[in-house]
């Protein structure tokens, strides 16, 4: 094997390792802050796992926002057509967060069904809806259960 | 009748954009040069008529003219002149304009500066330039046109979205779409090399300034657009790994790269192709950007589907130019790697090949996470987020190695340098730098904890280095150093103040979420804030609550803040203007949540340590390469580049 030939499989090696490296970093990292969405339908049917964190989307049912006079602990119920989950919240709530509004939350479900939010996400302005909201405020038919004037406008 | 003038010459501009593209192309292949000739003046009359379309649709924002629906529906007659003007690039149609403005601008700097460029090369690079330019320009026309009428014209505006009336929308989007757009004159060069089969050292020269431009531009770009998100509650702080932050991140990390390839091939005459490729993956990771944030796929995949002709357009157009490039790239790119000779690790090109690598890699690294969940919902494998750690778990292990790569930037040399001589010459920094990093956490922070002392040492090892090369050089010399030297050691000094910037503010700031009623307080890390209470005060297009907070640190007062939540008179929305108090070492931020029983708030305090720093070491950086880019030897160079360059120093030591 000459001197160059030698050289060049040595940089193919490196290449190759570092890349590897690169690949596994990669991966690993991918598969540890993946976070999978689920509507209130499917956490009420038992396909939410518990004490892993994911995201949350449905409209803030109306009425249903309770505060603690004394702390910054908020209470609300988020719903899609079929089914509504419980959710609380410490913090201070985004601006566009109103009761009737499609948010989105990220958190984790506790032993008695709730979900603790740990963010609350209610982006882009009033006539915005959420993608992934949008998809879980569809009925099994596939028409949107949403009250006409919150339909998505864009 | 002004937009029906704009519109007009949007189609104009077409014309000449066409001409500018067709015939020059011609004129290579037939060996013209009557056809040659055509692509400069092209190119000024195309921005002349693009000219007319901004300005058009500029007054047409300014005289509130509801009628074009592009108006209507972002814009309102409460809004402030400059916001109103600013809001041409507050939506899709007119970003489009604002970039393909900004393409004629670029192309009119290459058509007058390229006078003496030899013609060939010239033409092609604008033919380039306008062939993207037509793409744009068909995609504006046939899809998104910010002319079109409504009847009946309504009386009043939808108004701008209130998250973006801000200072920042009227400087970060022209900024990030100069550094977008600039990185298309560096593919024009690029693809002209292709077409003319030609890399020599006239060529590096030629694209050397323009690549530096454009980067400085991107560079300020995404530093306002870090400033900005801070500003705004809800948009996660300084750096989210937000896909749309991301799309203007990954040209920067391949324009970097690009910058230090360049200057290999320039001297050294090698990695002639990688350069090439990595000017065309710039260019398209540009695109990427571009058309990520504003088609709205990155809100959904499904906005495809509720506009088909959009996307079906955005991904052929895409699928045209990169695939294109990438062909002619397969088929050309072979004849350039002349030299074979092997690349020593311990000499400045091995440096920039490792910093290619890791920059490349990096690139990959954001653009896999920023596409996969795309991919995943379009492939209907479930709808998934990446979030903020993923990125940071693989970002951070790759851009620590490339930082301490910058200590010996200065120290290597060409071809081939003694380990003894990085070790003689680097040992003094070293020590410097890690006393200054233990030292600087200790004395402001007041921690001792590693990864603040990693990162600080790291940073300073950055600026202590560029530093150190900058005296040593200037020792006992007359003239001033060449600028490009200086400009390369600011550009690393600002790395260094970005980094120290992010490793205190991400390990030491505070956040606490608290129920504040008139006349309470609340203490947070040795700040004792004091709320006063909350006054009405009437904006022009919006009313808002402001709040009244004093800062007291040791019983002494430091600050008042005024933060303060506004309600938009239009759209009835409300927006949370934080009340920041800023300082070189930390920055106190307030801001108001919503109004609780009785006249409590929930309040929201921020203790951000060094958080300037960050984006003092991006215009620092941006600084450098803004000195970079006067230096003489482009200049000269210049006026003597239509006489063939016998002998290029760097060149001719290469092939000795």
């Amino acid at each position: 094997m000459t001197r160059t030939r030698r050289r060049r499989l040595m940089l193919v090696g490196g290449l190759f390792v570092g890349l590897a490296a690169a690949t596994a970093l990669a991966l690993t990292a991918f598969s540890e802050n993946i976070l999978y969405f689920y509507q209130p339908s499917e956490i009420v049917g038992g396909q939410a796992p518990t004490h892993t964190r994911f995201r949350i989307g449905g409209l803030v049912e109306t009425g249903s926002v309770e505060r603690n006079n004394d702390d910054l602990l908020v209470r609300f119920t988020l719903a899609d057509c079929e089914a509504s989950v419980p959710v609380q919240f410490r913090g201070t709530l985004p601006d566009l967060f109103r009761e009737g509004q499609g948010i989105v939350a990220y958190g984790q479900l506790n032993e008695s069904g709730q979900f603790v939010a740990d963010e609350v996400l209610a982006k882009h302005d009033e006539n915005y809806m959420s993608p992934d909201v949008a998809e879980a405020m569809k009925d099994a038919s596939g028409t949107s259960c949403m009250p006409s004037n919150m339909q998505a406008q864009r | 009748m002004i937009p029906e003038i704009g519109h007009f010459a949007l189609i104009l501009a077409l014309g000449l954009a066409t001409l500018q593209t067709v015939l020059p192309m011609y004129g290579i292949w037939r060996s013209r040069s009557d056809c040659l000739a055509v692509a400069a003046p092209a190119a000024i009359g195309q921005f002349v008529m693009m000219g007319i379309a901004f300005v058009a649709l500029g007054f047409a924002f300014y005289a509130n003219d509801f009628s074009v629906a592009y108006v209507a529906a972002n814009s309102n007659t409460q809004l402030p002149w400059f916001y109103r003007l600013s809001a041409i690039w507050g939506a899709h149609e007119g970003s489009l304009l604002l970039w393909m403005m900004l393409l004629a601008g670029w192309s009119l700097a290459v058509a007058l500066a390229s006078r003496t460029l030899p013609r060939d090369v010239a033409s092609c690079v604008l033919a380039v330039m306008g062939a993207v330019s037509v793409g744009f320009l068909l995609f504006t026309l046939f899809t998104s046109n910010p002319f079109e009428r409504q009847f009946p014209a309504p009386m009043e505006g939808r108004d701008l979205n209130p998250l973006l009336q801000d200072p920042g929308l009227v400087v970060h989007p022209p900024m990030l779409y100069m550094g977008y757009v600039g990185f298309a004159v560096a593919f024009a060069f690029a693809i002209t090399a292709l077409i003319t089969g030609r890399v020599d050292s006239a060529w590096t020269r030629w694209t050397r300034p323009w690549t530096t431009a454009a980067w400085m531009f991107l560079t300020i770009g995404v530093t306002l657009g870090s400033w900005w998100a801070y500003k705004e509650l809800g948009w996660g702080g300084w750096w989210f790994w937000d896909p749309v932050e991301n799309a203007s991140f990954m040209p920067w990390l391949v324009g970097t790269a690009l910058i230090h390839s360049l200057a290999v091939t320039e001297k050294r005459g090698i990695f002639k192709s990688w350069t090439v490729l990595l000017a065309i993956t710039a260019f398209a990771l540009s695109l990427l950007g571009t058309f990520l944030v504003r088609s709205g796929v990155l809100i959904s995949v499904h906005a495809f589907a509720t506009d088909p002709t959009r996307g079906i357009y955005i991904l052929t157009f895409f699928a045209v130019v990169v695939g294109g490039s990438l062909l002619l790239y397969a088929l050309r790119a072979a004849q350039f790697e002349a030299g074979r000779e092997p690349v020593a690790a311990l000499s400045r090109e091995g440096l920039l090949l490792l910093n290619n690598i890791f920059l490349v890699v990096a690139a990959a690294g954001v653009l896999l996470g920023t596409l996969y969940p795309i991919l995943a919902d379009s492939l209907g494998m479930g709808r998934i987020s990446v979030g903020p750690p993923y990125f940071n778990k693989v970002f951070i292990p790759l851009t620590v190695p490339l930082v301490v790569l910058i200590g010996a930037a200065a120290v290597m040399a060409w071809k081939r340098t003694r380990a003894d001589v990085l070790r003689s010459r680097l040992w003094v920094p070293l020590i410097v730098s890690i006393v200054a990093g233990v030292a600087l956490p200790l004395f402001t922070v007041g921690t001792t904890a590693v990864a603040a002392v990693a990162g600080c040492v790291l940073g300073c090892w950055a600026i202590v280095t560029a530093f150190e090369d900058i005296l040593r050089r200037s020792r006992g010399r007359r003239v001033m150093l060449p600028r490009n030297v200086v400009g390369m050691a600011l550009a690393h000094a600002g790395v260094g103040i970005f980094v120290i910037g992010v490793s205190l503010v991400s390990g030491f700031g505070g956040e606490h979420d608290v129920r504040l009623a008139p006349g309470q307080s609340t203490e947070m890390v040795g700040y004792e804030f004091t709320f006063l209470g909350t006054r009405h005060v009437d904006g022009p297009n919006f009313v808002a609550e402001i709040g009244d907070f004093i800062v007291r640190e040791d019983g002494r007062q430091i600050a008042e803040l005024f933060p303060s939540k506004r309600r938009y008179n239009a759209g009835g929305q409300s927006m949370t203007e934080a009340g920041i108090d800023v300082g070189i070492t930390r920055d106190i931020y307030v801001s108001l949540g919503e109004p609780l029983s009785g006249d409590a708030w929930s309040v929201r305090i921020y203790h951000r340590p060094f958080v300037r720093w960050i984006w003092a070491g991006g215009f620092i950086s941006a600084l450098g390469g803004l000195i970079a880019l006067t230096d003489k030897r482009y200049r000269r160079r210049r006026a003597t580049a239509d006489k063939p360059v016998a002998t290029d120093r760097g060149l001719t030591t290469a092939s000795a």
